[in-house]
């Protein structure tokens, strides 16, 4: 019998849990070629800001062992151009799509959530804490719970009612369950787990940063262990958000660890970059993992991993 | 100056496919590997100048940036096969010249925008620079079948850097080489031979594939001559597919508006005076979405 992946964001049921991480899928015509868009559980679109953005010089990206160190720096064509044309044409191939949005203040945020409230097919919105704050030179929103809980509570504010706030983390923070409490509490309806690790490369042969922006986000299956981590901790600390589960998923066995820690949903990400076709892959791959163990619905195995007793224990005594 | 078709919007038909590749051969070429892929809807599809991607290191790899190559020819034999030219420098590069006839191979393709082609016969230049001229000769196939005179530069390093000045001197109407060091050809870069050559073959259209200084200059002296240049841009790509966003280049577009576009699915090959070679490597203040930019800005440059 076929595996029953099918998951709920808000008001909207998604076809399966796996999703496209934000930035990973392009606008998503890209990954058209390769997939079809209708199959994936839902896009995380790239994070839209509010004006046109040319992101950072070059070069952006460079490998890392298992991993990938990006400072792409939010290269985008802007609100406008991306309700007028991107949002339009993933709605017209039957795409679910999860709207990432950025901004410099928490005034930009909020704009921006109000926006997508007048557009119709917003499945849900992300919202990625990991900008700098112009108003507090330049630190990320997700480093500091009050800070990063004053943009969830203006989102949440301005966004409609119907539609589903989520807030994407950094991982590098001193206490990820008190910034994912505050988002919480400021009404927050789930929490995307996790976004890049901050690091850094040098060339040796220039003897300067491999990347123009200096640091990068670490992203790719280095960071998994990290993911899964950070997935437990607010799991443990708030077991009925629901997480979307992102961090180095390469196979379907690797969005069952995730599941297992507590994420209700999963993204891909860099491996989209190796692999076009990765989501179906990943999809198709967790499907056989969750037939092999006699699961019938893929939420069943959300969070079992804070079980008490190993899989099988009852079984032996 | 010769009209060239713009190249076409990507369509369905020209749509890249991700397929598992066998190997046909690996054979050395000087200083280079060139790899041969059976390949049929890749080869069925390209146009000279795109590129594929290939996954590199195997399923359990650590290394997850795909590695791009410019297409060197498509043959029709086994349906179809592609083949393409590496310099095994690095460890994804040396882990492919490890492979065997029979080998499977991740390979994505044909990307990015091909070559456009003149509408009328013309008089081509076609320069390369290293393993940079592979995508030219069959570029100068589709050149020949319209007409098209070919004359070659080729350069590198060293002799055993240029590639394919073998087929350029039998194709060619000419074929000129130059090495840094002087062991083939010309001693210097092919920019010494550029006006020499442009002035006697009157050239029409320059075909460049070269490192980005190269190109830079030869596009610089092609101004000079009101002639046009198609240059082929070697700029690091992980992906290939337009996901990443680490591609990109400031190019002027058509409206006069700069934008930083990637170079996987805007190029590789751009018009070599519409892209920005002075600010290379940094973000125009005039770009659209440069700091400091503003929509009224945008306005105004438009209207």
């Amino acid at each position: 019998m076929p595996v029953d992946m099918r998951t709920r964001i808000g008001q909207v049921e998604l076809p399966n849990l796996v999703l496209t991480a934000s930035g990973c899928a392009g606008a998503g015509r890209e990954l058209a070629q390769f997939v079809d868009v209708a199959r994936v559980g839902a896009l995380i679109s790239k994070s839209i800001m509010a004006e046109p953005h040319t992101g950072n010089p070059s070069p952006r990206l460079t490998e890392t062992p298992s991993g990938m160190l990006n400072s792409v720096g939010m290269q985008g064509p802007g609100i406008d151009a991306f309700l007028q044309r991107d949002l339009p044409w993933l709605l017209s191939r039957g795409a679910r799509v999860v709207v990432s949005i950025a901004g410099r203040t928490v005034r930009e945020y909020a704009e921006l959530a109000a926006r997508l409230s007048d557009t119709a097919g917003v499945t849900a919105i992300e919202v990625n804490l990991s900008c700098p704050n112009a108003e507090d030179a330049g630190r990320l929103f997700a480093f500091d719970p009050q800070r990063a809980g004053s943009v969830v509570t203006a989102v949440r504010a301005s966004a409609r009612y119907d539609i589903p706030v989520f807030a994407k983390l950094a991982p590098d923070v001193t206490d990820l369950v008190a910034v994912a409490g505050a988002c919480v509490a400021a009404g927050a309806d789930g929490l995307s787990l996790i976004n890049t690790l901050a690091g850094m490369a040098i060339d040796a042969s220039t003897m300067r940063p491999a990347l123009a922006g200096t640091y990068g986000g670490l992203s790719g299956p280095a960071i998994r262990p990290v993911a899964v981590r950070c997935i437990w901790q607010v799991r443990e600390a708030f077991p009925s958000v629901p997480i979307i589960g992102m961090g180095g998923v390469r196979t379907g066995r690797d969005a069952l660890e995730l599941l297992l820690a507590g994420a209700t949903m999963i993204a891909v990400g860099t491996e989209i970059m190796h692999d076009p076709a990765a989501c179906t892959r990943v999809l198709r791959e967790l499907e056989t993992e969750l037939a092999v163990l006699s699961v019938d619905r893929a939420a069943d195995v959300v969070g079992q991993a804070h079980g008490r007793f190993p899989r099988g224990f009852a079984g032996r005594t | 100056m010769p009209r060239c078709s713009p190249a076409r919007r990507v369509g369905e038909a020209m749509a890249p496919v991700q397929i598992r590749g066998t190997v046909l051969t690996l054979r050395r070429v000087d200083a280079y590997h060139a790899l041969t892929l059976v390949a049929p809807a890749i080869a069925t599809k390209f146009r000279p100048g795109q590129f594929i991607t290939v996954a590199v290191g195997g399923p359990e790899t650590s290394m997850l940036g795909r590695r791009a190559f410019a297409v060197h020819d498509v043959r029709p034999d086994h349906g179809g096969t592609v083949e393409f030219v590496f310099d095994a420098s690095g460890p994804g590069t040396r882990w492919l010249a490890t492979l065997r006839a029979r080998d499977v191979l991740d390979t994505v393709g044909p990307l990015g925008r091909p070559f456009p082609l003149p509408k009328d016969p013309s008089s081509c230049l076609l320069l390369g620079v290293g393993y940079g001229s592979a995508p030219l000769f069959a570029l100068a196939a589709r050149l020949k079948e319209r007409g098209c005179s070919i004359d070659y530069l080729l350069g590198a390093q060293s002799a055993d850097r240029v590639f394919g000045a073998l087929t350029a001197r039998r194709n060619g109407r000419s074929a000129a080489v130059a090495t840094s060091d002087g062991s083939f050809g010309a001693r210097g870069p092919v920019t010494l031979l550029l006006e020499q050559i442009i002035r006697e073959a009157r050239t029409d259209v320059i075909y460049a594939s070269a490192p980005v200084p190269v190109l830079r200059e030869v596009t610089a002296i092609a101004n000079r001559y009101t002639i046009p240049v198609q240059a082929s841009v070697d700029v690091p790509m992980a992906c290939g597919t337009g996901v990443c966003m680490g591609c990109v280049l400031p190019v002027t577009g058509t409206d006069g508006i700069t934008r930083m576009v990637r170079s996987c699915v805007d190029g590789p090959v751009f018009r070599g005076d519409l892209i920005r070679w002075d600010d290379m490597g940094t973000i125009p203040f005039d770009a659209l979405g440069a700091p400091g930019w503003s929509p009224g800005q945008q306005v105004h440059r438009a209207g």
